[in-house]
């Protein structure tokens, strides 16, 4: 059973999260404290070239969007109080098409809930953070991999489609001391930004095919920047409900679905003549991955679906799912939150869930509704 | 004085009479007498009237969200970090009293801003409702009575917070010079510019003239500071420590015989070794080369009440980092007992429960053990001593293993390893 270790560390996931996003090129650290966050905040300050204290996350989120506007790649890291108070703020990012990270540590709600115990709650509000149906690119760390692999995607993301980007995590990977072979990390890709060249006039929301416009900071002063939080048009001056300006908003959800075959992650490892499926995502796959080895060693037939890319919905998992008879989706929530955004509140039969607040989900009953029969 | 452009020439925005476009006209002057560049000029504007200017401005302009444009400027500029650019913040009286903190905390940090205030004594945009700057007896549409409450002083309060520059000026006619010595200004500057709205503040208060009303509120039309040199270092380290550091490595010098995982899980309180215990604990695994890990259970006010600690200890790879049930629940004091009494009823025939054997093992189906943890070494070593206690007596990993883990860490230097080798 031994493996062989060449480099086994002690650590939290929250160590690698950070190192991650410096490598990735981001170059700023905004901190507000929140527990479960705390760590985040103090390897920011201890990794990150420029590291800022604000007095509350409304001002977090402003001094990003000022930073991502003088050319910076800002990241903060916060629970679900925190990122309420952000909700505006990240609605101004996103119109502005402003690139940064935003590491959400979920803990128990509703409201300040309790500060010290994990949850897996803050899909459906991610999902609706931003008003009119529009999509903040999400992932999800299931594991320590993923703490490093989908910190630099998250950077990257941010920066290729110019928007803010949530990387959603829990208690459990932030906090927990684990052992963990990190002597075969994959090398880190540092971003690089394509900048608007030359002296042809600037249109700072002009796209071309790829849906992302060309950025320009303001510390350059060869051409005129126009950022609005308004309905605008490309030269980014407010024009009501002009279709230019309208179309130019449809657009930040056009780049967003456009590229998303690009930076759709997800883990899938399908048994042949499997019936059966279990789908999860962030803390609970923890368990999940544990239930399904657990049950094959039993000789049951079960497939796994773990998903990465949260936001937006990949058709894919649809895809995926829909070849099984029966499909047990895991998340620490009341209601199947994941569940609901694929299949609706209708569901489908043959689909159920397992769901838990205030505690994890345990390999256990993982395997219990899997062996089920609907 | 230059003559670059500033404005577009087009025409603005406002309301005719609107105090907004002298506003505009002395910011302009100002920044010619400044003889700055317009593209060294970020302007952020805020939302309200005075806020929807930005396209008549020739600057880089930035227009955000009410009230949050001291604070978003603030962002611009400390990301700037160039002392050739001019950050200059619009906003309106509502706008400095939703975002009072990021006016106040722009001052308080030096940022490098000028905040100009156009103050017209209520909300216009909106339709004229009053704000935390109208004074006593100033009428709004929505307050015909008139407001039975001081204004705010912003200048006072700007001033006590850090600002380097404060000044208020009534707006009418030129005031580009006070605008001018507050762009000059180091750090966070401001000029309050009293104003009356023409289409809701002249009509709720015929007659009225704004000099007496800025007189009869008590605000002074003055320099409050000047020539202050507070002003924002930008922290900047492109030398940082990279975290995945070697020193967080464990080698396993040992082996071990485990044939599947254990949980154990400590609960005593706070102050009682139990986190660093659990830490060595786990660390010992490592070095026995086992898979572990390890979190902490404690109230937020670390310093009191409980505190527990779960490990697994695996030889093979742990994908769950929970545990129901404990295979092992070690209990060292009567805070200890308390939290974990769930976790005791819930545990299963052939788990093991050592407690302090001054406390009374409550009812379950796990074997009881009572060991003096306390009476042998006291209540701020008997965590750490449980961890010897229960390596001694169950063996999942060899002894060495735990005690070479111990005599590296600071412990070792504050109680010698042989208080724990006594059972
Ligand atoms: C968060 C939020 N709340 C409320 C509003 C509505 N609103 C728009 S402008 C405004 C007040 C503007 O007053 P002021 O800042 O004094 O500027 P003026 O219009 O007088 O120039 C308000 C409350 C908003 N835009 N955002
Ligand atoms: S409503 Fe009042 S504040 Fe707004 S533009 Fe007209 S006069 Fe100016």
């Amino acid at each position: 059973m031994q493996e062989i270790k060449k480099r086994k560390a002690f650590t939290e996931g929250s160590r690698l999260i950070a190192e991650a996003l410096v490598r990735a090129g981001a170059d700023t650290f905004i901190g507000y404290p929140i527990t479960p966050a705390n760590l985040l905040y103090l390897y920011g300050s201890k990794r990150f070239p420029t590291m800022l204290a604000a007095p509350d996350e409304i001002t977090t989120l402003q001094w990003m969007c000022g930073f991502a506007i003088a050319g910076h790649i800002p990241v903060t890291a916060t629970s679900f109080p925190g990122y309420a108070l952000m909700v505006e703020s990240i609605n101004m990012a996103a119109i502005m098409e402003l690139p940064m990270v935003i590491v959400l540590v979920q803990r128990l709600g509703p409201s300040t809930g309790t500060a010290t115990r994990g949850a897996q709650g803050d899909l459906s509000v991610v999902h609706g953070t931003l008003s009119g149906g529009y999509t903040i690119p999400t992932f999800s760390i299931s594991n320590m991999n993923d703490c490093w692999e989908l910190a630099e995607k998250a950077v990257h993301t941010a920066v290729k489609l110019r928007t803010p980007v949530v990387l959603l995590t829990s208690k459990e990977m932030i906090m927990t001391l684990q052992s963990y072979d990190w002597s075969n990390l994959p090398e880190i890709e540092k971003v690089t930004v394509k900048k608007h060249q030359g002296n042809a006039p600037y249109l700072p929301y002009k796209a071309g095919e790829d849906l992302v416009p060309e950025f320009l900071p303001v510390s350059q002063n060869q051409h005129q920047i126009r950022i609005t939080a308004s309905t605008h048009d490309t030269k980014g001056i407010l024009q009501n409900a002009l279709p230019e300006a309208i179309e130019n908003s449809k657009r930040l959800e056009g780049k967003v679905r456009k590229h998303l075959p690009d930076y759709t992650y997800f883990e899938l490892d399908e048994q042949p003549d499997a019936d059966r499926i279990v789908v999860s995502y962030g803390i609970s796959s923890l368990a999940t991955r544990e239930a399904v080895t657990s049950l094959r060693d039993k000789g049951n037939k079960v497939s796994m679906l773990i998903v990465k890319t949260l936001l937006p919905i990949s058709s894919k998992y649809v895809e995926i799912i829909s070849k099984y008879k029966r499909a047990v989706i895991v998340e620490e929530n009341l209601n199947g939150q994941l569940r609901q955004l694929l299949f609706g509140a209708a569901g489908r039969n043959g689909l159920t869930g397992v769901n838990a607040i205030a505690r994890m989900i345990n390999p256990t009953e993982i395997e219990e509704e899997v062996l089920r029969n609907e | 004085m230059s003559n670059k452009q500033f404005l577009t020439g087009a025409q603005l925005p406002y309301c005719k009479g609107c105090g907004h476009a002298v506003v505009a006209a002395n910011t302009e002057k100002a920044l010619q007498k400044l003889g700055i560049d317009p593209l060294d000029v970020v302007l952020v504007t805020d939302i309200g009237c005075h806020g929807i200017i930005d396209k008549n401005f020739l600057t880089h302009t930035v227009h955000g969200l009410h009230g949050r444009s001291s604070a978003l400027a603030a962002g611009i500029a400390v990301g700037l970090n160039n002392p050739d650019k001019k950050v200059v913040v619009f906003a309106g009286d509502g706008g400095a009293t939703i975002g009072m903190q990021h006016l106040i905390s722009g001052a308080h940090l030096g940022i490098d801003l000028t905040i100009i205030v156009h103050n017209n004594m209520l909300y216009g945009m909106t339709g004229g409702q009053p704000s935390e700057f109208t004074p006593c007896g100033f009428k709004t549409p929505t307050l015909p009575e008139g407001s039975i409450k001081e204004g705010y002083d912003i200048c006072e309060l700007m001033a006590s917070a850090g600002a380097s520059y404060v000044e208020r000026v009534v707006g009418i006619g030129d005031y580009s010079d006070s605008i001018v010595n507050a762009l000059k200004a180091k750090g966070c500057s401001l000029v309050e510019v009293m104003e009356i709205c023409t289409s809701y503040g002249v009509k709720s208060n015929p007659g009225m003239k704004l000099t007496k009303v800025v007189e009869d509120a008590g605000w002074k039309t003055k320099v409050f500071v000047s020539g202050k040199d507070h002003s924002f270092k930008k922290p900047v380290n492109s030398d940082t420590k990279n975290l995945i550091s070697e020193k967080l490595e464990i080698e396993a010098k040992f082996t071990n015989n485990l044939t599947k995982p254990v949980s154990v899980m400590l609960s005593g309180s706070a102050g009682e070794g139990v986190q660093s215990a659990a830490e060595i604990l786990a660390k010992a695994g490592m070095n026995a080369g086992l898979n572990v890990t390890k979190k902490g259970s404690y109230p937020v006010t670390v310093g009191v009440g409980f505190s527990a600690s779960e490990i697994i200890l695996s030889p093979k790879q742990i994908y769950y980092t929970g545990s129901s049930s404990p295979d092992v629940l070690v209990i060292t004091s009567t805070e200890g007992l308390a939290f974990a009494k769930a976790t005791i009823a819930n545990m299963k025939q052939g788990a093991m429960l050592f407690i302090d054997s001054s406390l009374e093992a409550p009812e379950t189906k796990a074997t009881v053990i009572p060991v003096p943890f306390r009476e042998k070494v006291g209540a701020r070593n008997s965590a750490l001593y449980s961890i010897f206690y229960l390596i001694h007596k169950n063996g999942y990993i060899p002894m060495d293993a735990l005690k070479d883990v111990y005599n590296a860490s600071k412990m070792a230097k504050r109680v010698a390893i042989e208080t724990f080798l006594e059972f």
